[in-house]
């Protein structure tokens, strides 16, 4: 017998999805919409994994609904178009990143800021306005309204490209909002993983000095030498931390362990701005006369909207701004969610849908 | 033999001062500098109570040497200047505020922003270039480098203008630097005392919809009828705090004691700022959620610069913006030290100095 998920709508899809809390993956029969006057679908070539697919299909937030197909880092090629669309066409090369829609009507949708819609609607376990769970890019196809696609310029690798779709935004967007894009400044990137190597590329290309803070000796040489930061600091060493006191104008921050901000903070210049974009789960200690010695400020921001995501990728690909990935097949996705997890990835994995994802019908 | 505060200067000065941590304030001779050709004196008439003068009298923070003898809500009438002091002259109505020294070469102080310099000379409780020690208001004269004082406007009262000297330009400031002053906006005023009732009047000459979050209940009559505030939020009603979840577009955070920022955060619509002027004497817990999921930010503020501070005495003297003070004599003082720590002042004390200090 069909189960609700496959018989919800009437296009036949196939993923991996999550069944519940171990967040194992396996094959998964399910449905998505036909194609609306406004959609576009495409078939799904590569999806990157992100860390907060991890956290959703672990529930670590208690709000998953299983059965759970993660992946919001999409890139494929468009197979089908609705009538009204007029930005892309059969064959163009697209991606999906965070979200699949907001309420389009708010002052932050109308501002283009689609992400900090108070309605707006993930790509992957949330409840759709038909009341359906969207379901991610782990799949082979996605069925997506026409303004949260996004147009994949020639020249950038289409598996290199998916990364960009979630964690290339989540750093441009706050190097942006912050000021932070401007030649010449001195930023600092904490916690050298998926985000913060995105980070420290996208500084550069901005033209700024980078240093990379980190808990790990050992990330040192590749910081520097591959990934072309200007220097390294071990947080708990406290000599270093002391010697770079007041020096930079901008951190982000893309750890999402519990982590001290007092050191962070007496890392900036005067007026200097720390940007968070991972998540702890508990509250961190601030020291609030910290912030008020120094006129420093500590925000916060969440991926991006879809304008500058668009922004973002044109920037990439004219930059020759590439996230560094490890490609890999459905099949070793539970494996590369226990790597994942112990942040044993160079840094990014992107699964090759297009060649491995097949349904076992 | 190091010299003693009576003698190490050359001219003989006269207040009261604390000499321990009990924060007690009792009479005190001292010394105060030869007017320098760069310098400017006065004979001080007024000087505000700023809850900073209980924490370093007290020693919350840490860093107080005794004696001290605070004040740094200063106002008085020039009664010599040094050769190359072209702004003021015998008789003007100056004050003066947190600093009465700064490098003058860093970038901050280069921009006027000498509240950021990384040495400062505050008005009390600091090591001077010489080594010698500062001394504040609450005694019968200062001598301080004429770019830190204030010209102070014809139109505004002494005794009732001393407080904007620091409560005034402390939320003065950041009220301008993050943008708080577009009319129409909504700005929330967290805490009613000293600080927040000066937000209310600046906020609402900025044309902004103000509404003061305080646990008080008490202090809702005042707010609303006296200082001019919208509305009040009681923080400890959660029916009505629920109502203003995401409502206002900042918030000047004055409280000096540990809260909530995840219930401030909350408050603010999304890319909200909430600028924390206060200073609790141990570290508050930031949750990070709201401010990613909301693009919110939390930042400081430590008083202001020297131009923008006299942009800020101007801008009250063309608004007629004054603070709502108790007067009293320096005797009272450390009666009003204990009320000050029990927040029961409507909303600064100013001490009569001109009036009351006497050598006894």
């Amino acid at each position: 017998m069909a189960t609700q998920a496959e018989v919800e709508h009437s296009r036949k899809t196939f993923g991996w999805a999550a069944r519940d809390t171990s967040g194992i993956l396996s094959p998964f029969n399910f449905s998505r919409r036909q194609t609306g006057e406004t959609d576009v679908a495409l078939k799904v070539l590569y999806c990157g994994v992100c860390h907060t697919d991890l956290s959703m299909i672990t529930n670590k937030w208690a709000s998953s609904i299983y059965p759970l197909v993660p992946g919001h880092e999409i890139v494929g090629v468009v197979t089908e178009v609705g009538s009204k669309v007029q930005k892309f066409k059969v064959g163009d090369k697209v991606g999906v990143g965070y979200l699949v829609d907001s309420c389009r009507s708010c002052q932050n949708c109308d501002d283009n800021f689609e992400n900090y819609c108070p309605n707006y609607i993930m790509t992957s376990g949330a409840k759709y306005i038909d009341g359906t769970t969207t379901h991610g890019g782990f799949s082979d196809s996605m069925v997506v309204e026409e303004r949260f696609v996004i147009s994949i310029p020639d020249g950038l690798p289409l598996d290199a490209a998916a990364p960009l779709l979630c964690a290339g935004i989540t750093v441009y967007s706050p190097l942006k909002y912050y000021g932070l894009d401007k030649p010449g400044l001195n930023i600092g990137v904490v916690g050298l993983g998926g985000l913060g190597h995105m980070a420290v590329k996208f500084a550069k290309a901005f033209g700024a000095t980078v240093t990379v803070i980190s808990t790990s000796p050992n990330k040192k040489k590749e910081a520097i030498e591959h990934l072309g930061a200007h220097s390294f600091l071990i947080s708990r060493d406290q000599d270093q931390m002391q010697g770079a006191l007041g020096t930079m104008d901008g951190i982000i921050d893309t750890v999402s362990a519990i982590h001290p901000l007092l050191p962070l903070i007496g890392l900036l210049k005067s007026h200097g701005k720390l940007v968070m974009v991972g998540i702890p789960e508990k509250p961190l200690e601030l020291s609030v006369f910290s912030l008020i010695l120094g006129r420093k400020t500590i925000g916060g921001s969440l991926v991006g909207g879809l304008k500058e995501t668009q922004e973002m990728i044109d920037f990439a690909a004219k930059h020759n701004v590439k996230p560094d990935i490890e490609v890999i097949t459905i099949d070793y996705v539970n494996t590369a969610m226990e790597r994942l997890l112990k942040a044993d990835v160079k840094y990014r994995f992107v699964i090759d849908i297009g060649n491995t994802l097949k349904s076992s019908s | 033999m190091a010299k003693s505060p009576e003698t190490e200067h050359p001219l003989k000065s006269f207040g009261w001062a604390a000499t321990d941590t009990s924060g007690i304030l009792s009479p005190f001779h001292f010394s105060r500098r030869e007017n320098g050709p760069d310098d400017v004196a006065l004979k001080i008439l007024y000087c505000g109570v700023c809850h900073s003068d209980l924490h370093t009298v007290k020693n919350d923070w840490g860093f107080s040497t005794y004696p001290i003898v605070p004040g740094h809500e200063i106002v008085g009438i020039v009664t010599k200047t040094g050769d190359n002091v072209k702004k003021f002259k015998v008789g003007d109505r100056v004050g003066v505020g947190v600093i009465v020294e700064s490098c003058k070469e860093c970038e901050c102080c280069q921009q006027d922003l000498e509240s950021y310099c990384p040495r400062p000379v505050f008005t009390y409780n600091s090591p001077y270039y010489d080594g010698t020690r500062t001394y504040g208001g609450y005694s019968d004269f200062v001598v301080v480098h004429q770019r830190y004082v204030l010209q102070f406007p014809e139109n505004l009262p002494l005794d009732a203008g001393a407080p904007l000297l620091c409560a005034g330009i402390t939320v003065y400031s950041p009220m301008i630097y993050y943008g708080m002053t577009e009319p129409g906006k909504h700005l929330g005023v967290a805490g009613l005392g000293g600080l927040g009732h000066v937000a209310i009047k600046f906020g609402k000459a900025f044309g902004l919809k103000v509404t003061v979050i305080s646990s008080s209940p008490n202090k809702e009559f005042e707010a609303i009828n006296k200082l001019g505030a919208d509305s009040f939020l009681l923080s400890t009603d959660p029916a009505k705090f629920k109502e203003a979840i995401g409502t206002m577009d900042y918030i000047i955070d004055t409280i000096s004691a540990v809260h909530s920022l995840n219930s401030l955060l909350a408050l603010l619509k999304l890319n909200g700022k909430l600028v924390t002027v206060g200073l609790p004497s141990k570290p508050l817990e930031l949750p990070v959620f709201p401010l990613v999921m909301g693009r919110k930010l939390i930042a400081g503020s430590n008083f202001g610069g020297l131009k923008e501070t006299q942009e800020m005495l101007d801008f009250c003297g063309k608004h007629n913006i004054t603070a709502d003070i108790e007067l009293i004599k320096i005797d009272q003082i450390n009666t009003a030290m204990e009320r000050l720590a029990k927040s029961d002042v409507k909303y600064r004390f100013v001490i009569d100095v001109g009036n009351s200090l006497s050598t006894s």
